[in-house]
């Protein structure tokens, strides 16, 4: 909002008022340093609510799928932890690739993670997604996820338990509380 | 020896064994047979009469598997046969020899579908071609592999 | 009618793993399907020619996850047929029990994974709980919950723990009366009845001719089980008998897989009286002589397993080659969605317990 055409905003029409004085609030809170404030203030809060929800995808690719699925079961019980399975990316946060990737998979895995929406996380599960694992001379296997996806997280293991699978979660939600991605402070 | 579960009528591989040796004269040689096993050597002229007399009078139902081997110093290539027969509780494994530089065989998907996708796959790993297939197109490589993985002139490579 | 082509995978809601099923449907009902499977291929059998042989038994294991025992003992059997070795008789007790428990542990992962796709999250838990109790004893007897590394060529790893019996004597007591609960839970619903009766329906000679076996197989009411009908191990000296329904339809076959699980617990009580000291494991010589070769097969709980080796003259193979029986039922899977409602796929595919890791290998 420029104030240097103040004394003429009695005699503008309503539409070009309203195209002056729009985000006025907005620029006010940002000039004099309210926002910023306030989103220190509530960063935290924000942090809280996305980490104890972070929904992984409905994606179970090999092996490491099955302790993925007994993790959910009542023994390990990972909902409690808010990782309850969507079928759709567009509703997920974090993409979890739990087997080997082959080059076949590749451009669909790739397709998967941008259809994700901001904030959004990755987490490699088992040996496989983090370099290839067993196969490593394999025609058809993708050597790690991270060289075609950036990776979050990684939870080594051939399958790694339920128990470890929940404790790389939980570093996930420390990386969430200490890089506080999607609470509007970089906006 | 008493077999559990040999059917009334069933005949065990080394009555079989005789019976196909007797028929097929040339082109089937019998390697070896137990009471619940039968070995052949079978050339590729043969093997289509060979395997509709299987299904049709000795009851053979069912293909087990059908595997493609390259042999690159010998210069040819096998594709064995493995196939069972529920009534007699006798599994055949017949071995089919082949010119490296032009495999072909005919396709006996038309007796048993069970070895139609072993078949592609044995197109899609070695480049045998099975004459009468269907659909030979790819199957576990990607569309648009142009290489066939499993022969041993091709290395994949270690990459640690 | 508008038609079209729809593509369901391979991310999809459905728990079986990663294919993709391409259906033309009319309207709501499928005039022809395509599974396009390869998205989990790695070239199992090109790399198994790069490791020694009993190198090559963890990998084994990573074949079909769900069973992974019974992936790792087919190759041990097909090896120990290639250098002719004689193995134990108190490792075929081990073996036979321990399989039998794998096939329990592997028919509830697959009872889970049908509740889920047909939407009931109770069928999951249960299932998986019980499963629980059969790895516990997987890890007090090898140490690993799922890819156990367990048989050797020649035998098994390590004679059982203390208290084997006693522990698994408990689980199975626990289990048989759980077991009814489970059948109570399915059977008595009218839902899940009116979704998996007349569905997926494959005629035995259908079911020969296409090279489907197992549970499959059974539940269109042909008998034929490799257990009773080319004995391994100590299937033959055990009192068990097959289980064969007439139906064809996908309830069939979840009714073969429930009494096949009870069937195991009966067999497993038996192997315990029986089993007898002794050794466990045979030395094998290390290498197998060039273009000798040897093969096995094995009832594994989705059907008959196979594998074929050819010996290189030093330490590695020269070709292995795997036969996996969901290859085989995913190819006629056509054969059972055609004609029935887009809905009833994962009726009709639960119901044939796939796991895409042998399939693709």
């Amino acid at each position: 909002m420029d104030m240097r055409l103040a004394p003429h905003a009695v005699a503008m029409s309503s539409a070009e008022f309203l195209s002056w004085s729009g985000g006025v609030m907005d620029q006010l809170m940002r000039y004099t340093g309210a926002k910023k404030a306030v989103d220190k203030l509530t960063a935290p809060i924000w942090s809280w609510a996305i980490r104890n929800a972070t929904v992984p995808l409905h994606f179970g690719i090999a092996c490491c799928a099955l302790e993925m699925a007994a993790a959910s079961g009542p023994r390990f019980d990972a909902e409690r932890l808010g990782m309850i399975y969507r079928s759709s990316p567009r509703q997920c946060e974090v993409l979890l690739v739990n087997g080997w990737v082959t080059a076949k998979l590749r451009p669909d895995l790739r397709r998967l993670y941008e259809q994700m929406a901001e904030p959004r996380w990755v987490v490699a599960m088992g040996e496989c997604a983090i370099s290839g694992g067993p196969w490593y001379d394999s025609h058809n296997t993708v050597q790690g996820v991270d060289t075609f996806i950036p990776v979050d997280v990684y939870i080594p293991g051939c399958p790694p338990r339920p128990e470890a699978m929940i404790d790389g979660f939980m570093k996930l939600h420390k990386k969430i509380n200490k890089e506080m991605k999607g609470t509007f402070l970089n906006d | 020896m008493e077999r559990i579960g040999l059917a009334p009528g069933g005949k065990t591989g080394d009555v079989l064994a005789q019976d196909i040796a007797q028929r097929f004269q040339q082109g089937v040689t019998v390697t070896k047979s137990t009471h619940n096993r039968l070995y052949a050597k079978v050339d590729k002229s043969v093997l289509v009469s060979l395997c509709t007399y299987m299904r049709d009078g000795l009851d053979f139902e069912h293909v087990t598997s059908v595997s493609g081997v390259d042999w690159l110093e010998e210069k040819k290539m096998q594709v064995v046969y493995h196939i069972t027969s529920y009534a007699n509780k006798v599994t055949a494994e017949l071995v089919v020899d082949l010119p490296r530089d032009k495999p072909e065989v005919d396709s006996i998907t038309f007796l048993w579908g069970g070895a139609n996708w072993h078949e592609r796959e044995t197109w899609d790993m070695f480049g045998i071609v099975f004459v009468g297939h269907p659909k030979l197109v790819r199957l576990l490589n990607p569309d648009g592999t142009e290489v066939f993985p499993f022969r041993k002139d091709f290395v994949s490579g270690r990459r640690v | 009618m508008a038609e079209m082509w729809l593509n369901m995978g391979p991310q999809h809601p459905m728990t079986h793993g990663l294919w993709n099923l391409r259906v033309k449907v009319d309207g709501e009902t499928m005039t022809e399907a395509e599974p396009v499977i390869g998205y989990l291929h790695r070239g199992w059998e090109k790399i198994t020619e790069n490791r020694k042989y009993p190198q090559i038994i963890p990998m084994a294991d990573r074949l079909c996850y769900g069973a992974s025992m019974s992936w790792s003992h087919l190759y041990c059997l097909t090896i120990e047929d290639l250098m002719e070795i004689e193995v134990p008789e108190r490792a075929k007790w081990i073996r036979t029990i321990v399989l039998e428990a794998q096939r329990i542990g592997s028919h509830l992962m697959w009872l889970a994974a049908l509740g889920t796709d047909l939407g009931s999250y109770t069928v999951f838990l249960y299932p998986v709980r019980e499963r629980e109790l059969f790895l516990d004893l997987m890890q007090n007897l090898c140490g690993a919950r799922m890819t156990y590394n367990y048989p050797r060529i020649g035998g098994v790893r390590n004679d059982v723990p203390a208290n084997f019996e006693r522990d698994f004597t408990r689980v199975l007591n626990h289990f048989e009366k759980r077991l009814s609960d489970y059948e109570a839970l399915c059977d008595q619903s009218t839902v899940f009845r009116m979704r998996m009766e007349d569905v997926g329906y494959l005629s035995p000679e259908k079911a020969k001719n296409l090279g489907v076996t197992g549970p499959n197989l059974r539940g269109s009411g042909v008998d034929y089980d490799v257990r009773r009908d080319d004995p391994y191990e100590m299937y033959d000296q055990v009192d068990w008998k097959v289980c064969v329904e007439k139906s064809c339809d996908a309830y069939a076959r979840y009714r073969v897989k429930m009494d096949e699980m009870r069937e195991s617990c009966n067999i497993i009580r038996q192997c315990i009286k029986k089993m007898k000291p002794g050794a466990i494991r045979v030395k094998p010589p290390r290498t197998a002589p060039k273009g000798k070769t040897g093969w096995a097969h094995v009832e594994d709980p989705r059907g008959e397993g196979f594998m074929y080796v050819i010996g290189n003259g030093d330490e590695r193979p020269y070709r292995l080659k795997v036969r996996s029986p969901i290859f085989v039922t995913v190819s006629a899977a056509p054969e059972m969605l055609v004609g029935y409602k887009i809905a009833d796929v994962p009726a009709i595919m639960g119901s044939v317990d796939m796991c895409l890791g042998e399939t693709d290998r």
